[in-house]
């Protein structure tokens, strides 16, 4: 077994911190950027007020062909001042040049944070000549770098901008859980764990997350945008300014369904492939170990989730609400499960 | 009832939901097969496919919470003893066996009833759908979510050939279609595509009750067992020679598959570099040698964690390791009572093993000693030892002894790792004069009172192994790829209908009409509009649109 590279793996850690302190910046900026939200909003009006002006009849996205604009529901734009016009597009696309210099700064940083993040969590790896997942605080720091990877990604094709704040919060959080909660010097793995299974079983459970993790954020999302819809409907005020900047619960669900379908195949390899390992590892495909017991558990409430989108009376906020109970499970799973419950997924790797 | 009824009164059903609640006392009108036919369509539904589900997710909390008897009996043993009044009323529920109790097993059989009586009906009905054209072209394709028209200039073609012309590009891009001859001398196509993605939702659904049959038949079928290997020991597949067996509920002894296997040596590798995890596992490698059946050739074979050995489908695991110390017992009378290496249990990470060995054949008093064996022993300030290394460094006994009857004779059977010395007198212990016995390798100790003796004759290491045969994994294993890969089609997969209708416009030219409409959830329908309409265009030469509101982009 070649020896660990305690050079390599301190370089890790001190980059894992500066990462961390990088993503907590960016959480700040985008923060500073929700309080601002009536200072974007008038300036996308007055830009939005310009661009009527010059164009009669302008819908900013084509509606042509003769379709339905894309709506934010029978009724959300038309009470209220600021509501007026559609200050954002219902399918997250990039709208004109509206200037949200401090989110801008923001959206940077979380790629310096990534790049950091990234060197510390591959140079982990290759300080240990192996995947850097075998205990929990790599767990943690890998999936904070996907939500992160996985977030930029999105925004290079859509304006997700008004999740930032969110995304930005749950990495720091995770990142702390980390390197507070979970601290764990670099070592080789035990020989349990000693299998290519390790690669396949646990990227894509981590990757799969991630994605449950955005979509946690877009269901509460679309929890206040919902409330806030039916407040103006009655008659009520628009506040907070902030989800003037968000769209249309409608729209937050259909992409968190999208992402969550995506998160829930994940899920269902990550459970046969956790299956196949136990078989390999222990005997028996499924033994209602501890673990075991809360992926299923997932795998059944997303499951709900999905079948949710198709029953009557449980789309919207329903829908959202098992989102959420979801991703808490995915958290209990995670944390509790793996430092409490005696089990065979013992690896938490926590010194005692 | 037939399925195409079920299919009706579902239909029924989800409108009964939308009117007002009605009186009551309309119900008794339904009638026995009436009731029954409520029943079944509401079992059917959706809704309480729904509730089932998240009624499972729920139920299967318990078991993590709880000990469960088939991960270890013993456990929940303990737990009763410790929690009487709590564990006996957990235990009326059920609590201890979650997965097989009545209750967890109502819940997911009653969701497969609901998932069998939602999914052939789907199936008998999309196997009609799948015989049939593509639907008819509705009169207002202006009506549907997703729709355009084209003009298209004097030297365009005429209606049928657009209409012919459309009908080949959706067939290309993997629509089903039909041209119709409309009644006022234009034409239409009909397209359907995307049909493959109810069948992988229906194949996903009865892929769920393969998975859970093989598991049946798993259950049936399979057994396991478990076997401690001393360095040197062997082993035959036969009932008798496991130290615990679970057979399946059709097991036979014929089953289990000739074959014997023995402990050549073992070796265990421990971190030696690390300053945060010295001594923390690498790896463990045991030397077998199996022979197949009765005459086979003997076969060395490597065993390791992840690796186990393949006999014919019966596998073998490594699933523990640890010391077992050899040790001689004399009796008072200077007989040996007892000889052989002695399996210590591990309780830790740098391997206390706990020992006890028991000498019924002892004369003139049984004999009995429980205590450690450390493998890297150290003395702290208080004189009490403990381990500091999973490795053999200094190898090192400490035993209490006690005689008197060991209760072997009444033919009761005993736990062998625990020694219960209510009825017997202590001999050596650290609260006694004679203090507690500590052995090296190689030395031995006379008992007090003339009782005897014990030596410490060396450590052999021993095997924890696993014996596993479950016929019915093939089919889990199958059916569960097939459910993913059925679960990516029929979420991926966009099922959507088109249609494109030619028409002689007011100024005689041709005009198309076209409309979408998505099955199921799709996103991607604008895209699929504007791909249909950037197609129109390059095929034909289109009037450039007159306002703005007709431009795509």
């Amino acid at each position: 077994m070649q020896p660990i590279n305690l050079q390599l793996a301190s370089y890790s850690d001190l980059f894992m911190l500066i990462a961390a302190l990088v993503y907590a910046a960016a959480f700040i900026l985008f923060a500073l950027d929700m309080a601002n939200s009536s200072k974007t909003i008038r300036a996308l009006e007055a830009e939005l007020a310009a661009d009527t002006a010059r164009q009669p009849e302008g819908q900013l996205v084509g509606a042509g062909v003769g379709t339905v604009p894309p709506g934010q529901g029978p009724t959300a734009g038309t009470a209220g001042a600021g509501t007026g016009p559609e200050l954002v597009d219902e399918d997250m696309d990039y709208l004109g040049t509206a200037r949200r210099p401090v989110a801008n700064v923001a959206v940077a940083l979380m790629v310096i944070g990534v790049a950091l993040h990234a060197f510390a969590v591959i140079a982990r790896g290759m300080a240990a000549h192996r995947v850097p997942w075998g205990n929990m605080y790599e767990f943690c720091t890998t999936g904070a770098l996907l939500v992160a990877a996985v977030y930029l990604l999105f925004l290079i094709r859509k304006d997700i901008r008004f999740l930032g704040t969110f995304v930005a919060g749950l990495v720091v959080i995770m990142m702390c859980a980390a390197t507070i909660g979970f601290p764990t010097p670099l070592a080789h793995l035990q020989p349990a764990l000693q299998s290519p299974w390790i690669v396949i079983h646990v990227s894509i459970a981590v990757l799969a997350s991630a994605l449950f993790t955005l979509t946690f954020s877009m269901s509460v999302l679309q929890l206040i945008q919902h409330r806030r819809e039916a407040r103006i409907r009655a008659g009520g005020s628009t506040r907070p300014a902030f989800m003037q900047l968000v769209p249309s619960a409608l729209s937050l669900e259909n992409w968190s369904y999208r992402i969550n379908a995506v998160g829930f195949v994940m899920w269902t390899f990550t459970l046969i492939a956790g299956a196949i390992w136990a078989e390999q590892a222990w005997g028996r495909y499924w033994g209602w170990d501890t673990k075991e017991v809360w992926t299923f558990v997932i795998w059944v409430i997303y499951a709900g989730y999905l079948h949710a989108r198709a029953t009557r009376g449980w789309t919207g906020e329903r829908a959202a609400w098992l989102s959420i109970i979801g991703f808490a499970a995915l958290v209990f799973n995670f944390t509790i499960v793996n430092t409490y419950f005696p089990g065979l997924h013992s690896y938490a790797g926590i010194p005692e | 009832m037939s399925q195409q009824d079920n299919v009706r009164v579902a239909r029924d059903e989800r409108t009964r939901e939308d009117r007002p609640q009605k009186p009551e006392v309309e119900l008794p009108s339904l009638g026995f097969t009436g009731t029954l036919r409520f029943m079944w369509t509401q079992l059917t539904s959706m809704r309480t496919a729904l509730m089932l589900l998240l009624i499972l997710a729920v139920a299967a909390v318990p078991g993590s919470l709880f000990p469960q008897r088939p991960a270890g009996p013993e456990i929940v043993q303990d737990y009763l003893e410790q929690n009487p009044v709590l564990g006996e009323w957990l235990d009326r529920f059920q609590m201890f066996d979650v997965y097989s109790s009545v209750w967890f097993s109502a819940i997911y059989l009653l969701l497969f009833v609901s998932l069998i009586g939602c999914v052939f009906p789907r199936a008998v009905k999309h196997a009609k759908v799948l015989r049939a054209a593509p639907p008819r072209t509705p009169r207002r394709l202006s009506r549907l979510p997703e729709h355009g028209t084209v003009m298209l200039e004097p030297a365009g073609p005429s209606p049928a050939a657009a209409v012919d012309q459309a009908a080949t590009y959706l067939r290309k891009r993997g629509y089903r279609v039909e041209v119709r001859e409309e009644p006022d001398g234009g034409a239409s196509v009909g397209a359907e595509r995307g049909y493959v993605r109810e069948i992988g939702n229906i194949v996903f659904h009865l892929s769920l009750i393969g998975v859970l049959a093989f598991m049946a038949v798993g259950s049936l079928l399979s057994y396991s067992g478990q076997k401690v290997l001393v360095e040197g020991e062997g082993f035959a597949n036969t009932l008798v020679a496991y130290d615990s067996f679970t057979p399946g509920s059709a097991f036979s002894e014929d089953r289990l598959v000739p074959f014997s296997m023995s402990l050549k040596s073992f070796d265990a590798v421990f971190d030696r570099e690390s300053q945060t995890h010295y001594g923390q596992p690498l790896d463990f490698t045991a030397v077998m040698e199996v022979q197949d059946g009765t005459d086979g050739e003997p076969q060395e074979r490597i065993l390791k964690v992840n690796h186990p050995l393949d006999i014919h489908n019966t596998r073998v695991y490594l699933v523990g390791n640890g010391y077992a110390p050899e040790i001689t017992v004399r009796d008072g009378n200077g007989d040996i009572a007892y000889q052989g290496p002695v399996v210590a249990q591990v309780q830790d990470q740098v391997y206390t093993s706990l020992l006890v060995i028991k000498a019924p054949d002892a004369q003139p008093e049984q004999l009995g000693f429980v205590g450690f064996f450390l493998p890297t022993a150290y003395t702290g300030e208080d004189g009490v030892a403990v381990s500091i290394d999973p490795d053999l460094y200094k190898p090192e006994l400490n035993l209490n002894s006690y005689y008197g009857d060991l209760g072997l004779d009444e033919g009761v059977p005993q736990n062998v790792y625990v020694l219960d010395t209510d009825d017997l007198t202590e001999l050596n212990s650290r609260s006694v004069d004679a203090g507690g016995i500590t052995l090296t390798p190689g030395e031995s100790y006379e008992l007090p009172e003339g009782k005897g003796s014990i030596s410490f004759d060396g450590v052999k290491r021993y095997v924890g192994l696993d014996i596993h045969h479950d016929p019915g994994k093939w089919g889990v294993g199958f059916f569960a790829i097939l459910a993913l890969v059925a679960l990516i089609v029929s979420l991926f997969v966009r099922r959507r209908r088109a249609w494109v209708r030619g028409t002689t416009g007011p100024d005689g030219s041709t005009m198309v009409e076209y409309g979408l409409l998505a099955r199921g959830e799709d996103f991607g329908l604008r895209e699929e509009n504007l791909a249909l309409r950037r197609q129109f265009e390059r095929m034909w030469p289109v009037v450039a649109p007159v306002d703005p509101q007709n431009r795509p982009e």
